[in-house]
């Protein structure tokens, strides 16, 4: 592999590495690809039915690969638990059994609010197992956005802690009539169950639900520009974009060490953290720790993680903390190293190059497309800053969208925005219960990403930023509407806008432009006591990092506040169209 | 700095992050991160303002012995200027 010298420098891949990656000639691969021969990979039950359980867990223990590690779990402390696959196929079983036994029936939401516990693992696949529809929470969520995706996707059964029953949950509970049992994990709470003596005394057979391919698995939440989030239905027959992306764009084989720092509270933590490492028989690493460099290092080299998928956001933060905290560790096991979440800059990619001896490989996708959609290869040479190109199966082109008319546009290095054909198994089956939203995503043939990109001459694709004004941090996409929304609701508060401001280290920050009501003063009190009321409402995830104060905020002549405003003149960018401009800040 | 004065300084510097959070709620002994909802960015922002405020460089290789909030004032006693 060659060294990098700067961004405009391609990293080249060895014939060495090529050869021994599990997809060698990329273009060989798009040509010749079909999605029914990615599915040969799998089992499937009889019948034509399809579980992703199944095929993450139970096809293996029937393979005889019982005695294998399948989850390595990490806790805080730093103790090991690990779980074989024939093990976690009993603990999902039971738990699928403790779903029955309490009334959960095929095509019911469990909803689950947990840090990176077993629990949550187990949860997730026993649902899938009973044939309900699993939605994981991330727990850093406030009251406000986890009641919001309840109410959305009528949550029938939440597991979770009793810390986060109640502190996040039982205030809501009266809001969510259709959420009837509520499993807690560690103890009692009132009004929950508490999971481990019903595990207990569970069955541990468990007859798997006859799901068929395109029945509701997963409902993962995004963020929308206006309105509510928006609850993304994914299905089983998905499960053939987890297994293969994660062979061809992750290089995932049976038996490696793999480790996906995302939550599964995101997709990426769902598709990759769950489902992917399991379909293609790894060993996969939790750890239930937040970042921490010396910790994250002391993973990568002890548990001798082979595939490490990560995030731009955590890359910098690696960066930050300097080599001297790396040099105490080695990492000859690891292989092969990719990120998602935001576009990563070339100065992550090529530090890697330095730091590790191998780039990262950059991908893109959306909890829409449900799996990898353009990626770097292990066998393919890294344009540091590309997100790469399109996976086999998959057409991407750069459109422009003009009305009801899409053109597509081929020449080189032309913004436009992203879009995919339709019909790849992980592509979301709809919004649920927004037709209208879902069906304005589809135009002229193409899914619409929302994301403005171009594409160079050698097919690579370079991400240039939202179309709307969505907000990315950490990687996590955040609505302004639904952050505006919470701070509304402080008294004191008479009109507000949420942007996202450049960050080095995050990507984006959450920041609220805040106009006060009459008899309200701007003082430092008086934003500690927004922020932690946004906090309160929203949880760190979502809440703004930074508010500032203002008299007015810019609004159009229909009254509507121009975010896109704000930012070009908090970036010193060039106004715009600014022609229905009524009323302007001050 | 005396103990309780670092405590409070301590407190500040917190309420700064995570306003909403009474410090009487919560568990000192347990996971700073949890009991205050502070994420990785928001615990590197504390970090570098406690460095500032108490003039001591706080290295990487420290933030393990800052899991809680008894653990991160026992540290200050120890290092803060």
């Amino acid at each position: 592999m060659s060294k990098a010298f700067g961004s405009k420098e391609v990293i080249r891949k060895t014939a060495e590495v090529r050869d021994a990656s599990n997809m060698r000639d990329y273009q060989q691969s798009y040509d010749s690809f079909s999605w029914q021969e990615a599915e040969t990979l799998l089992a499937g039950l009889p019948g034509g039915h399809l579980n992703i359980a199944h095929e993450a867990i139970d096809r293996h223990v029937i393979a005889g690969h019982a005695e294998q590690i399948a989850l390595r779990w990490i806790a805080k402390s730093g103790e090991r638990t690990d779980f074989t696959y024939g093990e976690l196929s009993r603990l999902t079983n039971r738990f699928a059994n403790v779903l029955r036994s309490n009334g959960l029936t095929k095509g019911d939401r469990v909803y689950a609010l947990l840090g990176r516990v077993p629990e949550l693992y187990i949860a997730a696949l026993g649902s899938l197992k009973a044939g309900c529809v699993f939605c994981p929470l991330f727990s850093a969520f406030g009251p406000e956005p986890i009641k919001a995706r309840m109410e959305i996707g009528t949550a029938n059964a939440l597991v979770t802690s009793t810390r986060l029953y109640s502190r996040k949950v039982a205030g809501i509970r009266p809001a969510l009539p259709a959420l009837k049992t509520v499993f807690t994990i560690d103890g009692d709470a009132p009004d929950t169950l508490a999971l481990q003596p019903l595990m207990n005394v569970a069955s541990d057979q468990f007859k798997m639900a006859k799901t068929d391919p395109e029945e509701t698995a997963l409902l993962h939440f995004t963020s929308g520009t206006t309105g509510k989030p928006k609850g993304v239905v994914h299905v089983h027959q998905a499960v053939v974009a987890h297994t293969e992306t994660g062979r061809i764009a992750l290089d995932l084989r049976a038996g490696d060490i793999y480790w996906c720092t995302a939550d599964p509270g995101w997709v990426t933590g769902t598709s990759y953290g769950i489902i992917a490492p399991f379909t293609n028989r790894c060993t996969m690493i939790v750890d239930e720790a937040e970042f921490d460099a010396a910790r994250w290092y002391d993973i990568l080299s002890s548990e001798g993680v082979n595939v490490w998928y990560t995030a731009p956001t955590a890359i910098r933060m690696l960066m930050k903390a300097g080599t001297k905290v790396m040099e105490p560790y080695h990492f000859p096991a690891l292989r092969f190293m990719a990120s998602v979440g935001e576009p990563l800059n070339p100065e992550a990619v090529i530090w890697g190059q330095n730091a590790f001896g191998k780039p990262f490989h950059d991908n893109w996708w959306q909890t829409e497309t449900g799996g990898i959609m353009i990626a770097n290869y292990a066998a393919v040479d890294v344009k540091p800053g590309s997100m790469g190109k399109p996976l086999p199966g998959i057409t991407a082109g750069i459109v422009e969208v003009e009305g009801d008319a899409v053109t597509e546009l081929t020449t080189p290095m032309t913004i436009g925005e992203l879009a995919l054909r339709p019909g790849w198994p992980s592509m979301m089956r709809g919004y649920l219960n927004e037709q209208a939203r879902y069906d304005k995503c589809f135009k002229g043939g193409w899914y619409l990403s929302g994301d403005l990109a171009m594409r160079d001459a050698d097919g690579y694709f370079w991400f240039v930023g939202r179309a709307d004004d969505l907000i990315k941090s950490a990687g996590h996409l955040i609505g302004p509407f639904e952050v505006e929304s919470a701070l509304m609701e402080h008294d004191a508060v008479a009109e507000v806008a949420v942007i996202g401001l450049p960050d080095e280290t995050a990507g984006e920050l959450v920041k609220a432009y805040v106009a006060l009501k009459p008899g309200h003063i701007a003082s430092e009190d008086l934003r500690l006591d927004l922020l932690g009321h946004a906090r309160k409402r929203l949880g760190p995830a979502v809440a703004p990092k930074i508010i500032a104060f203002r008299q007015n905020l810019p609004k159009t002549r229909s009254g509507k506040i121009m975010r896109r405003l704000l930012k070009a003149r908090e970036l010193g960018l060039p106004a715009g169209d600014i022609s229905t401009l009524e009323s302007d800040e001050t | 700095m005396t103990q309780p004065d670092l405590r409070d300084a301590l407190i500040i510097q917190l309420g700064r992050i995570a306003p909403e959070i009474e410090i009487d709620t919560i568990d000192t002994a347990a996971d700073l991160r949890d009991e205050f909802d502070i994420d990785s960015m928001d615990f590197l922002k504390l970090i570098t303002a406690l460095a500032d405020e108490f003039a001591c460089p706080i290295p990487e290789a420290d933030y393990d012995q800052m899991r809680s909030f008894d653990e991160m004032l026992a540290y200050l006693k120890v290092h803060a200027k």
